[in-house]
């Protein structure tokens, strides 16, 4: 597959982006809105010129500042997704696929299941169907990247879970390298297999999910990428809870509803460690042995089986929490959030949804997962 | 409060009453005095045939000229931003403030044989006070500020992602503005299109001190008005009849025309890319 190379510097209003970043498979760029993030999209696509730097697909270069190389936007083989879909209202559907390229209209069309829809005008489409008009159009010009901006926040909270899990799946089939901005951890580690944190311009951090949670860099990384996200089975609900087989055997419970492969959600501060077994049937319990301590700040974040807690600094002292040891994670069943997986398509063991990375322990995270490669 | 709320109600009724009995009683008093036979029998006159000739024909040709020269600059203005950008957009709109008198003394300082440019067209053998092609600037001058500012705001107002949008799928700058500027901003131009006919059609200040009120040649319908008036009031009304009944016409045609949609394309070639 190709890769997208980009190094460059933008001044923006009120401070520079700066970043250097390998697109191989797919990227997640996360932050809080204003750090920048749609702008690396607007640079990579050659809607915004930067003051120094280099853009290229392979050996095509599109930008190159020193050697006064700027292609426009369309002699780049770019496929933007906007955040609102920028989809033309004065065309119909189709007309709006065929803008990107006619060759292939009929086939995407079909393969986004929007044929029915090839003769209405986007504001009569809901926010799903928007977006796989956006993304068909995209794809019609035969990009050799996909740029996906913000590509869930425009939907709602209802529509979003499905569309999320429908875009995994299309993502794995496109095979184009892929760069997604978002400002949701989750939406991220849902949708690609490396991750990088951006703040205020500057790349934080970018590696594996499983890497953000278990050793960030610095407590911003540690309080934005927070989610645990471990792989598992709902099995059915029991007293009005979703019971999910974890992959490591433990069954643990959750509020939301779900089905299939799930994902459970598990922000490291909602997790307790203990070193004995508390006896209380609220709590989710996974036990396990302590892989990996890392002190950021005041605070301690502790990797036990395939789940990350955050504890204080005084209580990691107490329970005297060191590699190699065991302990016991527990954690609500209200704290505990279920998102859906792509069960099929999604080998498991392997970099390409992410959960897998986090459902095992640290050291056992495949290193040559991280495609992205910070320069 | 009942009686305060009550007495604004009628207050306000009051007013917009006098407003529109205001506005309409003038036109009402035209038609009223016109039997309709008399509106057509005004078009035998060959006065007034003359002077609507050349009302038409020189606003239809200063219309063009306004199409084609004030839309590109509308969407330049609208489309980039540089230093000295509102300082052009006041002088864009400056002629609508300006006495339609001064307006015509500025054409004859510009173009008059005396003029900045009166020797340089001189030399090409192009005299242009008191022709028709005087008309057609006069009308120009006047009418165009009136396009290119709503013009500016229909432009501005589509919004820059689908611009965007259009070059990231490959269409180039030409094509974008064709098929998504153009296309988006057609409302706006419409309603600042007959905004100009409307003040074209009615132009008499510059028109009657640049190019002067010659029958079949630069006498326009409103100038042929004041001309009758002096001579006969019935006469003059029944020709103001027929310039308000005629710009009505035109100004609806062009409103339907300028706005009209393309009624949805099922077929892709419709759309289909040029290139």
């Amino acid at each position: 597959m190709a890769t997208l190379s980009a190094d460059f510097e933008l001044r923006l209003r009120s401070f520079d982006l700066r970043l250097a970043l390998e697109v191989e498979r797919t990227v997640a760029l996360v932050g809080p809105s204003g750090a920048g993030k749609s702008s690396v999209l607007r640079v990579i696509a050659g809607l915004a010129r930067p003051e120094a730097g280099r853009v290229a697909l392979d050996d095509e270069v599109w930008l190159d500042v020193g050697d006064s190389v700027f292609r426009t936007p369309d002699e780049r083989r770019v496929g933007l997704v906007f955040q609102e879909y920028a989809l033309f209202p004065h065309m119909s559907v189709r007309a709006n696929v065929a803008y990107g390229g006619k060759e292939r209209v009929d086939e995407l069309l079909e393969r986004f299941r929007i044929s029915h829809l090839a003769d209405a005008r986007p504001p009569e489409l809901s926010g799903g169907e928007r977006q796989r008009v956006a993304l068909a159009r995209a794809l019609a010009r035969n990009p050799g990247v996909l740029l996906l901006d913000e590509p869930l926040s425009a939907l709602d909270t209802h529509t979003k879970h499905g569309v999320r899990l429908e875009l995994q799946e299309l993502l794995q089939a496109f095979d184009l390298p892929t760069l997604v901005v978002t400002h949701d951890y989750e939406d991220a580690v849902a949708l690609a297999d490396t991750v990088g944190v951006i703040v205020h311009g500057a790349l934080r951090q970018l590696g594996t999910p499983g890497e953000l949670v278990s050793q960030p860099n610095d407590p911003f990384v540690a309080s934005f990428t927070g989610a645990n996200l471990l792989r598992g089975h709902a099995l059915g609900v029991d007293n009005g809870l979703t019971k999910v087989r974890l992959e490591n055997g433990e069954v643990v419970y959750s509020i939301d509803p779900g089905e299939g492969e799930v994902g459970v959600v598990v922000y490291p501060w909602d997790v307790s460690v203990g070193r004995i077994h508390a006896d209380d049937s609220a709590m989710n319990l996974v036990r396990g042995e302590i892989a990996s301590v890392v002190h950021i700040g005041n605070r301690v974040r502790v990797r036990i089986g395939p789940l990350t807690a955050e504890v204080t600094e005084a209580s990691s002292a107490r329970l005297e929490l060191e590699r190699g040891g065991s302990a016991i994670a527990s954690f609500k069943a209200t704290g505990t959030r279920l998102v859906p997986l792509s069960g099929a398509g999604v080998p498991t063991g392997s970099a390409a949804a992410g959960a897998d990375l986090l459902a095992q322990p640290a050291p056992l995270e495949p290193e040559p997962a991280a495609r992205a490669r910070r320069r | 409060m009942g009686v305060r709320r009550g007495l604004l109600a009628v207050l306000v009724v009051a007013a917009s009453t006098v407003a529109l009995a205001f506005l309409v009683l003038p036109m009402a008093a035209i038609f009223l005095r016109v039997p309709p036979g008399d509106l057509l029998h005004e078009l035998t006159n060959p006065v007034v045939k003359d002077a609507l000739v050349v009302s038409l024909k020189t606003t239809a040709i200063a219309q063009v000229l306004i199409l084609l020269f004030g839309t590109p600059l509308a969407y330049l203005l609208a489309s980039r931003r540089f230093r000295g950008r509102s300082v052009l957009v006041t002088i864009v709109e400056l002629p609508l403030v300006l006495p339609p008198a001064v307006a015509g003394l500025g054409l004859l300082a510009a173009f008059g044989r005396v003029g900045l440019l009166g020797s340089t067209l001189d030399t090409f053998g192009i005299s242009l006070p008191f022709t028709q092609t005087a008309v057609t600037l006069a009308v120009a001058f006047v009418a165009s500020p009136l396009y290119i500012r709503q013009a500016i705001a229909a432009f501005e107002a589509v919004d820059p992602d689908l611009v965007a949008a259009s070059r990231t799928l490959g269409a180039g700058p030409v094509r974008t503005f064709f098929r998504v500027n153009l296309p988006l901003a057609r409302g706006g131009l419409a309603a600042g299109e007959a905004l100009a006919f409307a003040r074209g059609l009615g132009e008499f200040g510059a028109t009657i001190m640049f190019a002067g009120s010659f029958q079949g040649v630069t006498q326009t319908l409103p100038l042929a008005i004041y001309e009758q008036f002096a001579i006969d009031f019935d006469s003059a009304l029944a020709m103001g009849a027929l310039l308000v009944v005629v710009s009505a016409a035109l100004l609806l045609s062009i409103k339907l025309l300028l706005s009209w949609q393309p009624s949805r394309q099922t077929s892709s070639s419709a759309y289909a890319p040029s290139t």
